[in-house]
């Protein structure tokens, strides 16, 4: 049995959640097995729709006391539904929750834990999953040698696609320690779109020249739906907020589309979103490094190339 | 207060990435070696600052690797470490990584053990974790500020789409990143002391293998780029609108 992992933020899944459950459901088919789903604290999400992803059964752990994040705590709940289910395999999606609970899990469970899988394992010979490794320049095979198996996905890496189904929802009481941690705030920007969730990211770079040129970042991105970025200098100067940092040293990302505006592609810039499945660049310089990691590009001034793009965007989503 | 900072050698960032026999490892011919960025710019810096305030706080270095791994280690020292482990073992497993470090730092009794967010080779960002469960230790990841009163921390945390802060007792695990501290370069006085600061080699203790890497591949050359002319940005939008399907 395969039992994911779905992680929440103000009692909604996370969409990289939802793509770990449609994951689940892959690797039980590929096992002729089912796959069940664990959620912890008070939810909003109607979790018999989890159906439509492959799951056939949810462990639902009501508990007000699961609401903060501890992984010593989250660690013993999901041991305890990996005991109760019978899993044999735990998948969990890769974001800030699960890095830190899975490399517990790891060792609670003395499961082999791959971190940042990208396909569905490989049983042909053992079980070797796929993963980034060298900031996203290179994929490992790793084989996973232990009886227990823990998979954390990359975000944005298996195609969701949804079936007809409704999940069963059974109630989850694990017991749990006290937890040693005390969340004193949480601050979060709510409404937009989440960079490290997003399938369409427009960034800027130095190139702008000023924090005042960035509508022609958000314009685009507010019509796209797209989340904001921007390259290291961008944030060190303070024109965007460093959570906008993407980078060796920023935010890895892996969006469907990464469009740079006056961006150059310094090689720490690229291993934060090599990983891109399209890349767009728009810089006046021809020679720009960004130019041989990208898929599109226009060689001018960003000046009077965005406004066109936005003109021809508004047009094509009706909206001029 | 003791501090165990826990430091990776990795391929310099613009290392060019290869592999040699058959894919199976990686090639080291030419490649510049550093201390893992989130461990050298964000953990041990942080962990000097806390020294720098109170000067009675002891910082030990922890490395697994082989002799190869001296010359980081003795630059990690240089910054401020007061005295390196390097447990004597070439290892890819984290959980074989982690047991290694598990143990020193059982042994030091140590009341903060900080690490970098990942190494920038094999990305996993998974020792922080597995450390905090092999001491029964609370672990907080990805962090952006941490700040000492007593024992009692309190660290920020990046979540997704923001921050959280969060407060803790010592004995606690941190996993560092951008902001809890500015890069620095050892100096003169730093780089001399390095020499004389005792730099430890422990063997291994045994474990059993929970992963290896069976080969490594290189993703697919990109078919080059298809330039659009300045003239017609338009035709840029129809090409992710209806080739590129994007959007």
């Amino acid at each position: 049995m395969i039992l994911v992992f779905l992680d929440q933020a103000d009692g909604e899944i996370k969409k990289s959640s939802l793509e770990a459950a449609a994951y689940a459901a892959g690797v039980a088919k590929m096992m002729n097995t089912t796959a069940e789903a664990l959620i912890l604290g008070p939810t909003k999400f109607n979790l018999s729709t989890l159906g439509n992803y492959g799951i056939t059964k949810v462990h639902a752990a009501s508990s007000e006391v699961l609401t903060a994040f501890d992984s010593q705590v989250y660690t013993t709940a999901i041991q305890q539904a990996v005991e109760k289910s019978g899993a044999e395999i735990i998948i969990l999606s890769n974001n800030s929750s699960a890095k830190a609970i899975a490399p517990r899990l790891s060792i609670r469970l003395k499961a082999g834990l791959v971190m940042g899988a990208v396909a569905l394992p490989d049983t042909s010979n053992g079980f070797i999953i796929k993963k980034n490794v060298f900031s996203g320049k290179a994929f490992a095979h790793v084989k996973v040698e232990t009886t227990k198996k823990i998979i954390v996905l990359e975000q944005n890496a298996f195609h969701v696609t949804k079936t007809e189904g409704t999940a069963s929802i059974e109630p989850f009481e694990p017991t749990v320690p006290a937890s040693k941690i005390k969340v004193l705030s949480s601050n979060k920007t709510t409404g937009e779109v989440l960079l490290s969730e997003a399938s369409i990211v427009i960034s800027g770079g130095r190139g702008l020249k000023g924090p005042e040129n960035w509508h022609l970042v958000t314009d685009l991105a507010s019509l796209l739906g797209a989340a904001t970025a921007c390259s290291r200098p961008v944030a060190d100067v303070g024109w965007r907020p460093h959570k906008e940092h993407v980078g060796q040293t920023g935010l890895a990302i892996a969006p469907n589309l990464y469009f740079a505006i006056g961006i150059s592609g310094a090689i720490q810039h690229l291993a934060g979103v090599n990983r891109s499945k399209v890349i767009v660049v728009i810089n006046k310089d021809p020679e720009a490094p960004f130019f041989k990691a990208a898929d599109y590009g226009i060689v001018g001034d960003l000046f009077e190339v965005m406004p066109k793009i936005i003109a021809a965007v508004k047009k094509l989503k009706d909206v001029a | 207060m003791k501090i165990l900072v826990c430091i990776s050698k990795t391929p310099d960032t613009t290392a060019k990435i290869a592999f040699d026999d058959n894919n199976t490892k990686f090639a080291t011919a030419g490649v510049q070696w550093i201390i893992n960025p989130y461990d050298e710019w964000y953990a041990l810096v942080r962990a000097i600052e806390l020294k720098e305030a109170d000067p009675s706080t002891v910082i030990h270095l922890v490395n697994v690797g082989g002799s190869e791994n001296d010359a980081i280690i003795r630059k990690a020292l240089a910054l401020g470490g007061d005295e390196a482990i390097r447990i004597n073992k070439d290892a890819t497993d984290p959980f074989d990584i982690a047991t290694q470090i598990a143990t020193v730092a059982k042994a030091g009794g140590y009341d903060l053990i900080f690490t970098g967010k990942e190494t920038i080779d094999y990305n996993n960002g998974s020792i922080g974790g597995m450390v905090a469960e092999l001491l029964d230790m609370p672990y907080i990841a990805h962090a952006i500020k941490f700040t000492l009163q007593g024992t009692t921390v309190t660290v920020e945390r990046e979540i997704e789409g923001g921050e959280e802060t969060d407060e803790c007792q010592l004995p606690l695990v941190v996993s560092c990143q951008q902001g809890m501290a500015e890069a620095r370069i050892p100096n003169m006085k730093g780089i001399m002391g390095a020499r004389t600061k005792p730099l430890k080699v422990q063997e291994p203790a045994p474990v059993d293998t929970y992963t290896s890497i069976s080969a490594f591949e290189l993703p697919p050359a990109k078919a080059g780029v298809k330039l659009v002319s300045a003239d017609t940005p338009e035709e840029l939008v129809r090409l992710l609108h209806e080739e590129a399907r994007v959007f």
